[in-house]
């Protein structure tokens, strides 16, 4: 009798259901927004006709490609910063390194069409170097590119983390070494010696697989690219947070010891993850450089890194909407102001920055989250 | 040989096993050779100890935590230890646990497994549970997904992010959940619960592990009367299934759940005996009462 009982208890009483990847308003949102980007924007800038209306001209799906390249970046700081609590102040450098890749093949790209005519790259021979250095050996095969745009960053990542993960460096001190990690690097990159441009870094692109780089047909093509993989990467990364995998990242980032008496050892757990936001990062910069069509050093500047984590703050961290959303609207106001009132944009940036971490912890999201529950409850009671 | 002594020698052999099958203990019929294979990560209770400390020194910039601790802990014992402030309890549950390095000294699990060599999570995972003073459970997962990360299973990456509960493990975050008092509290985020709650999530979250051994850093601390005494019940019911460690100063509860008491005083053990026993040693008195 008594052992039907606990039976019977066993049986109503259900462990709370896993979420689901998506709810159903979920995909629809998302299903919604890939039609956006892979149908409705082609058909507003290529079909609708200048000066009509709904026409989106080629300064805003620039400008859009633009910034769904950061919202990638912010995405990437939010697994790493959100969920796992470890802030970088570095991933300028990842998303720098996927560019300097991708500017490598543009650079081949151009073949003989530049200015001196030469089967080198333009800074090449303005240095008087008389054959292509050793690393620029892959550089003419699309396909070596694509791979390299994920391993060299992933490398990068992977060797920098597992020492910094296993000498237990935490917290700001994490910060301040990823910071200086990107600022060596700058000045690498610098270095007219180094063969990477020097200052200048690589413009002046010409083509693409073969095919004319600034045309709106390529333009759009990368836009949609762009646009995809975002969507692309915000699932995966939502199917990495709700597996067991992304509770032990939340689980290290609120009680990192704990997890260990779990037995579970926190090194290669950080490691993945680190890994994965590096070379989201590096793929991030290699969609980058064909639109804005320049990469030079000054993309490791520290501000630029540090503008990565604003994005994710502003947005929402921990949630995985948020810094997407924070992303459009820091540098949607970013291109809007820069062009208005130019001296008053890093003012903004600043007050934008300190208002959200004073007032909004959980960000522009949370607050429209807080505001939905509160006005959910009025509407019952 | 002659088919006589063949036959005679089958004989003996016969009569050889038989003895060893009568002699069959708990252990299987072992005895301490040489010979003995050491299975890695078995835990070997042969010689009726979990744990065992002998002569351990640890020294913080000259500060004496640790001063020649020796002690040892029968498989299913509740042991609890009492101590003034700065006796070494922590720091002794530290080098069980792999987070400090002793200075010098043994300290085994089972016979065979040299706990100086592993990391902490592989002494956790070999089955040393230990809660925190402070109670740390992962605030802003649900008390449901606690208990499922402390769940005894892979812990390898690739294996955490395919990872799915299956039936028997449903059953055993059931059970555990029903032990610790929190079936109603299954959903809700583990940073809401109140402090005492926070304290058997987290006795839950060890319980998932299936250790062997439990490190209890002052359990009841901050909780209420009430539970104090269901914690009591829930550690008297583990007794003898796992082997407890408690460090505690509530002395009611201590009453409740004695059986052998070891006082650590200045990083040694001052004394050990039931709780009426130690309360009459004149040292302890001494050290508590400080004339």
């Amino acid at each position: 009798m008594k052992h039907d009982t606990t039976k019977n208890n066993t049986q109503i009483f259900v462990l709370p259901a896993q979420v689901p990847l998506l709810s159903r308003a979920g995909w629809a949102v998302f299903l919604f927004a890939l039609l956006v980007v892979g149908v409705l924007a082609p058909v507003l800038n290529l079909l609708v006709p200048e000066g009509h209306v709904l026409h989106l001209s080629d300064y805003a799906v620039g400008l859009i490609g633009k910034i769904m390249c950061y919202a990638i970046c912010a995405l990437a700081i939010d697994l790493i910063w959100g969920y796992s609590g470890i802030l970088s102040l570095g991933h300028g450098l990842f998303f720098a390194l996927g560019g300097y890749v991708m500017g490598m093949y543009l650079m081949r790209q151009i073949g003989v069409d530049g200015n001196y005519k030469s089967e080198l790259p333009d800074f090449m021979v303005f240095l008087d170097w008389k054959e292509l250095p050793w690393h620029w050996s892959l550089s003419d095969s699309f396909a070596a590119t694509l791979l390299l745009v994920v391993l060299v960053p992933g490398f990068v990542a992977f060797v920098f983390g597992y020492f910094a993960f296993r000498s237990q460096i935490k917290g700001v001190y994490f910060s301040i070494i990823t910071q200086a990690l990107t600022f060596a690097a700058l000045l690498l990159f610098f270095r007219n010696e180094t063969g990477f441009g020097g200052n200048n870094g690589f413009t002046d692109f010409k083509r693409i697989l073969d095919l004319p780089i600034a045309t709106t047909g390529m333009r759009m093509t990368l836009f949609v690219l762009t646009g995809t993989i975002l969507l692309a990467f915000y699932v995966g990364a939502r199917w990495l947070v709700r597996s067991k995998f992304g509770r032990i990242l939340q689980a290290i980032r609120d009680a990192e010891s704990r997890v260990t008496f779990c037995g579970y050892n926190p090194l290669p757990y950080k490691l993945t993850i680190w890994t994965i936001s590096a070379v989201m990062c590096g793929i991030a910069g290699a969609l980058y450089v064909p639109q804005v069509g320049i990469i030079n050093p000054s993309e490791m500047s520290t501000a630029n890194s540090i503008e990565m984590a604003i994005w994710a703050a502003v947005g929402g961290r921990a949630t995985l909407i948020g810094p997407i959303v924070g992303a459009f609207i820091v540098n949607g106001a970013k291109s809007w102001l820069t062009v208005a009132f130019p001296e008053f944009w890093l003012y903004v940036l600043g007050a934008m920055f300190i208002v959200v971490t004073l007032y909004m912890p959980a960000g522009v999201v949370g607050l429209v989250r807080k505001g939905l529950a509160k006005f959910g409850k009025g509407g019952a009671a | 040989m002659i088919p006589s002594q063949m036959a005679a020698g089958a004989e003996r052999l016969a009569k050889y096993k038989q003895a060893r099958a009568r002699e069959n203990t708990l252990s299987g019929g072992r005895t301490a050779g040489f010979s003995r294979i050491a299975v890695p990560g078995e835990v070997d209770l042969t010689h009726g100890r979990i744990l065992y400390l002998e002569d351990v020194h640890v020294s913080f910039d000259g500060f004496k935590a640790i001063n020649g601790l020796s002690l040892d802990i029968a498989p299913g014992e509740l042991r609890c230890i009492i101590g003034p402030n700065g006796a070494g309890k922590t720091t002794m549950m530290d080098i069980i646990t792999g987070k400090t390095r002793p200075d010098s000294g043994q300290v085994f699990f089972g016979s065979t497994i040299n706990l100086l060599r592993h990391r902490e999570a592989e002494i956790a995972a070999m089955g040393i549970g230990r809660k925190f003073q402070k109670p740390t459970v992962f605030e802003h997962l649900s008390v449901f997904e606690n208990l499922e990360l402390a769940l005894a299973c892979d812990k390898r990456v690739w294996a955490s992010l395919s990872f799915t509960l299956n039936g028997e493990e449903r059953d055993r975050l059931y059970s555990v959940l029903s032990t610790i008092l929190l079936l109603d509290s299954a959903a809700r985020q583990a940073g809401t619960l109140s402090h005492g709650q926070k304290q058997w999530l987290e006795i839950g979250m060890l319980l998932m592990q299936e250790p062997q051994l439990l490190l209890l850093d002052e359990p009841v601390a901050g909780m209420t009367d009430e539970e104090t005494e269901r914690t009591a019940e829930l550690f008297l019911r583990l007794k003898g299934k796992h082997s407890l460690m408690v460090v505690e100063h509530d002395m009611a509860f201590i009453r409740a759940i004695s059986e052998k008491i070891t006082v650590l005083c200045d990083g040694a053990v001052l004394a050990e005996g039931t709780l009426d026993q130690v309360q009459a040693d004149e040292r302890v008195i001494e050290v508590y009462l400080g004339r």
